[in-house]
């Protein structure tokens, strides 16, 4: 097994996330075999793979919502049970889908996103967070009438907050964030994502796109795991 | 620089109170129903539509009427709570905040029990109120209608928590609504018994407070167990 380096501060804990000998099949069809790997604070590990190639299982597996057949996910080098409640509250998970109720407002869903995750943000702060992903003059617009890409940044916006927060939760698991994204949203999912590893956050983001990012990232091919980039 | 200091500092979360993933649950869906009234008009229009087709069919025989009313009442309450389960979860599940429920750092069970209420506020609680004005159109007496609303305010609960369970595990099933109601409608059939009973036994004068006790035992198991039902069922949905 490979251990990485990891980051340590004098005033905080610094974490890692990995896997050991995962395994997920689906009837006869294995998605993901024999699959180790880790990364630790400040690292983003970037999936890579075709279409089909498990990039969505093994972030479901990471987030807890998917079991393993085999393995097991490690946390800061320890098992670490699905779904347990250190784990709820230490991962943010956005799926492919937006996550969004077609019935709220782009503001509602971020409150609404905010309070199943138990945070109170005041009223102010959400505006901030709205104008900063450019939806501040379509807040009051239900989700429905929204584009693809004002919905995905109904989830950047969510992300800005999350970085606010205390507490702050380490691990970002993201599964195609920037699909349907134009320029301007890219650049500003990449300023998020660098001040959330800044903040020694670990990301963990299936995507297609080459991420410019000054911090370590580690890209994983699940076509063939077994070369994992440095 | 007190900034960079702090940088690789991930507190430990402070203890959240559990029970108020009730209250934001809870609160989450009724704004949600808010926002779509037609289907809880709809579920009541059913309702009041499939009781009153009754004497229609089988005509003006008063005694006739009187003597079916509990298990008409009764029996459309069921279909009606049946038709709207697939608001639980469904519409969750369709578009991923079923996943964000499942990870959020408040208890699945305790956001369920909050689900199950909600949906009970929106379907059992209007078709209990409304009773009595259709046990009327039976010739029902107010003391056999206030058992009537006692009855469905007792047993329709119990319809939405037992349905919650059975809506999250039909979830991504294809044809999934007719499976939801061939595993339900016989799990609702003690309630059904309990709760047209009770009426039944009023209008003969025979003492019905032990059906009525009945559902609300059923009440308080199911209130314990259903939302670690559902909140398993859900789990096993979304793997």
């Amino acid at each position: 097994m490979v251990v990485a380096a990891i980051p340590v501060s004098t005033t905080g804990s610094a974490h890692t996330l990995g896997g050991r000998n995962l395994r997920l099949d689906r009837g006869t069809r294995s998605i993901i075999s024999d699959l180790t790997f880790e990364t630790a604070s400040g690292q983003v590990l970037v999936l890579r793979g075709a279409n089909g190639s498990g990039k969505t299982s093994l972030l479901r597996i990471l987030a807890g919502l998917t079991i393993p057949d085999a393995g097991a996910v490690l946390w800061n080098g320890e098992r670490m049970k699905a779904l347990s409640s250190t784990w709820r509250s230490s991962a943010l998970y956005l799926g492919h889908t937006n996550a969004l109720k077609d019935d709220f407002t782009a503001q509602e869903n971020l409150v609404d996103a905010l309070s199943i995750d138990g945070i109170n943000v005041e009223p102010a702060a959400q505006l901030a967070a709205l104008d900063s992903v450019g939806l501040l003059d379509r807040r009051r617009v239900l989700t429905r009438r929204l584009s693809q890409g004002q919905k995905r940044r109904v989830g950047l916006a969510r992300l800005a907050l999350a970085l606010s927060q205390t507490p702050r939760k380490p691990v970002w698991l993201l599964d195609e964030p920037t699909n349907a994204l134009d320029s301007q949203g890219v650049s500003l999912f990449t300023r998020l994502i660098s001040d959330h590893l800044d903040r020694g956050g670990i990301a963990c983001i299936a995507t297609h796109l080459a991420l410019n990012l000054a911090s370590p990232v580690k890209e994983m091919n699940l076509d063939s795991p077994l070369d994992v980039a440095p | 620089m007190t900034v960079a200091a702090g940088l690789h500092h991930f507190p430990e979360t402070p203890a959240l109170a559990p029970e108020r993933g009730f209250v934001v649950a809870l609160a989450r869906d009724m704004r949600l129903a808010a926002r779509s009234k037609g289907e809880v008009v709809q579920a009541l229009a059913f309702f009041v539509v499939v009781v009153s087709l009754f004497p229609l069919a089988i005509g003006p025989e008063s005694a006739l009427l009187k003597r079916i009313a509990p298990g008409v009442v009764w029996v459309a309450a069921l279909l009606s709570v049946l038709l709207t389960l697939p608001r639980v979860f469904a519409n969750d599940y369709a578009d991923g905040t079923l996943e964000q429920l499942v990870l959020s750092v408040y208890p699945l069970p305790v956001l369920a029990a909050g689900k199950m209420t909600a949906h009970w506020l929106m379907s059992g609680l209007p078709l209990a109120v409304l009773s009595p004005v259709l046990g009327l159109q039976f010739g029902l007496q107010s003391g056999e209608l206030t058992v009537l609303f006692a009855s469905l305010m007792l047993g329709t609960p119990v319809l939405s928590i037992i349905g919650a369970i059975g809506a999250a595990l039909t979830l991504g099933v294809r044809g999934g609504s007719i499976l939801l109601a061939l595993l339900v409608l016989p799990l609702y059939i003690p309630v059904l018994i309990f709760g047209a009973g009770a009426v039944e036994q009023a209008m003969v004068a025979i003492d019905y407070s032990a059906n009525l006790s009945l559902l609300g035992a059923i009440l308080l198991l199911g209130g314990l167990v259903a939302p670690l039902a559902a909140a398993a069922a859900v789990r096993i949905s979304l793997d």
